[in-house]
């Protein structure tokens, strides 16, 4: 009853689960149904009105969903969130509901590979325009804001390379230019940086990845800080003109503080589709449970790790912002001091040639796509994530021929260097 | 009271002992928030009366619309105003010459007039500005959960299922008005550039 907050492992743990009011049941029940009665015709039309709290049809809502949306919410410390079927889903939806047809917004051009290919070709498709910023240059930032920028999205820590982008900076120039500041914060998750706390608006996540955790299930998750006033200047108005949809509701009066994730929910989850099946967000759930402990596991491991790499006569340079050498030490110390994460990459002196070697002769790091996982993985972005990027593109963003991208996992740390060791050294 | 940010505790003491609720500016139109909030807060079984002299003579929900708060046949514990900013002041003053006083002024999502609240805190009247009594309760019960809002509080006991009528507790662990800081000042500072 008192007014106290709960720690960050707490909240990871009980967030937005509480015992089932049928059953008593203690773990959050997976909800698996596509629908839900109505009391009456009163009732089913109150919620169709979004004038009742309640659960229609699990594309709109799912109860064993909205554990999931609340825990990350809180962890993040939002107002409220909406999960969807991916990360990239998550992005459309949210643009969806910032830009109209013409509209433009900057990205950060250091971004995973999949991002900067969905904003090249399928956004432009959709008419959203994306501007490329450099995020090691806050001023480019500032001159790429047209009258058509409707919003700013960075990394917080950038794949490949893991590098720490400065969201207080660019946070001050979306405030300047009046536009929210929307941060992909999946390489961080919560329990490294809270974006919200920097000055993000809206924060989005690949849930796929450390929050899910065990490389089991896909999902993505949009987390809305209360922080951005839609009302104002017409600019924004899937949230603050009369929605046709909804018998002329405007979200941002009706829903306040959190009227951006109802927006997402209601005109984009609605009508776009891309519902987070109940299974994927039981998974994903129980791996949030133990995020603080594994996260402080895979950082401690990708220290070691980038250690013994960079001290390895085969290796020509690592880029892992938690060695007090990187380029990104200092804006790590400030945003994630507790770890730089757990992905970033290396080059071999031997090139192109040596990293598949290296990666062909690994025994305990799988070669895959992904990132995030209890497992340790590796990958040659150049040829892979980052494949649909030109050679100069590659370069800019991290992904260079000679550059190897590792996911460390949170095995003993000794057979992770032990395995390194085998392969770089035949 | 600190209007910024207010604790979970003021709030729900608020909702936990108010019962009859006079709604100014309350609509008949069915996509008006002030409908929404009257509609469930009748349903969670609060005296509501709606108050709104172009509609004398009507009923909200089976509640006859009064003109004023004067028109009022009964004490009432809270005052829940429906109107912008610049509104606020008259209300106020029509609410501080009841007898007895109610015990509660609430003004509603976008709503605030310090100058107002101040003068009814100098006279024992709580006041609450910029928030919605139906997303408060919604929040403090968990019902709100279902759609994703970050109700920041905890409970492992087992939730009631929520019926017509029923009173949901909102005696929940709280997690404290920190956790959403980064909403609340923004809008402080909206509230200091306007």
């Amino acid at each position: 009853m008192s007014d106290r907050l709960p720690g960050f492992s707490t909240l990871a743990v009980h967030a937005g689960a509480q015992p089932d009011p049928t059953t008593g049941a203690r773990a959050t029940p997976i909800y698996q149904t596509t629908s839900f009665v109505f009391n009456d015709a009163d009732h089913a039309a109150s919620l169709f009105g979004l004038q009742a709290f309640g659960n229609i049809y699990t594309r709109i809502g799912n109860p064993t969903n909205a554990v999931l949306e609340e825990r990350v919410a809180a962890l993040e410390g939002g107002t409220a969130a909406l999960a969807v079927a991916s990360g990239h889903a998550a992005q459309v939806v949210i643009l969806q509901q910032l830009l109209q047809p013409g509209d433009e917004f900057i990205a950060a051009r250091k971004l995973y590979g999949g991002s900067i290919n969905q904003f090249t070709h399928a956004f432009k498709s959709f008419g959203w325009n994306v501007v490329w910023a450099d995020p090691d240059d806050i001023a480019s930032f500032e001159r790429a804001v047209t009258p058509r920028t409707k919003a700013i999205f960075i990394e917080s820590i950038a794949n490949p390379a893991g590098s720490i982008t400065d969201i207080e900076a660019i946070s001050t120039v979306a405030r300047k230019a009046g536009v929210p500041l929307i941060v992909d914060n999946t390489l961080a998750s919560p329990y490294l940086i809270r974006p919200i706390d920097h000055g993000a608006d809206i924060v989005v996540h690949s849930l796929t990845k450390f929050l899910g955790g065990h490389g089991n299930s896909l999902g993505g998750i949009i987390v809305d800080a209360g922080t951005f006033d839609w009302s104002t200047g017409g600019k924004y108005p899937m949230l603050s003109e009369p929605r046709p949809e909804y018998h002329g509701i405007r979200l941002q009066e009706t829903f306040g503080n959190f009227a951006f994730a109802i927006a997402c929910r209601v005109l984009g989850l609605r009508d776009l589709g891309p519902a987070l099946s109940p299974f994927n967000a039981f998974m994903i759930l129980t791996g949030i449970e133990t995020l603080p402990l594994r996260m402080q596991k895979h950082c401690d491991n990708a220290k070691a790790v980038a250690e013994f790499l960079a001290g390895h006569p085969a290796v020509a340079s690592v880029s892992y912002a938690g060695l007090p050498s990187d380029k990104y030490h200092q804006l790590a110390r400030k945003y994630a001091p507790k770890g730089a994460g757990a992905v970033f990459t290396f080059s071999l002196k031997g090139g192109y040639d040596a990293g598949v070697n290296l990666v062909s002769k690994l025994q305990l790091f799988s070669h895959l796509a992904n990132v995030g996982d209890t497992r340790s993985l590796v990958i040659h972005p150049a040829s892979t994530t980052h494949s649909q990027l030109d050679d100069a593109a590659k370069v800019k963003s991290g992904a260079g021929p000679d550059v190897v991208r590792l996911s460390i996992g949170i095995e003993d740390k000794e057979d992770l260097i032990a395995d390194l060791e085998q392969a770089l050294g035949a | 009271m600190n209007h910024d940010a207010y604790p979970d505790n003021y709030i729900r003491g608020i909702l936990n002992s108010v019962k009859s609720i006079a709604m100014v500016g309350a609509s008949p139109v069915n996509v008006r928030p002030s409908y929404f909030a009257f509609k469930y807060l009748a349903q969670r079984g609060y005296d509501m009366i709606p108050v709104n002299p172009g509609h004398v003579g009507k009923e909200l929900l089976g509640k006859p619309f009064v003109a004023s708060l004067a028109d009022i046949d009964r004490p009432i514990d809270m005052i829940d105003i429906f109107r912008n900013s610049s509104h606020i002041m008259p209300v106020v003053e029509e609410a501080l010459t009841l007898d007895p006083l109610p015990k509660v002024i609430w003004m509603q999502l976008g709503a605030r007039d310090d100058a107002a609240a101040a003068k009814a805190e100098s006279v024992g009247i709580k006041v609450v500005m910029n928030r919605c009594p139906k997303i408060e309760y919604g929040r403090l019960s968990s019902e709100i959960s279902w759609m994703g809002v970050n109700s920041r509080t905890l409970s492992s006991k087992r939730a009631p299922a929520p019926t017509q009528g029923m009173r949901l507790s909102l005696n929940r662990m709280s997690v404290g008005g920190g956790d959403t800081a980064a909403s609340d000042r923004a809008a402080k500072n909206k509230t200091e550039q306007s």
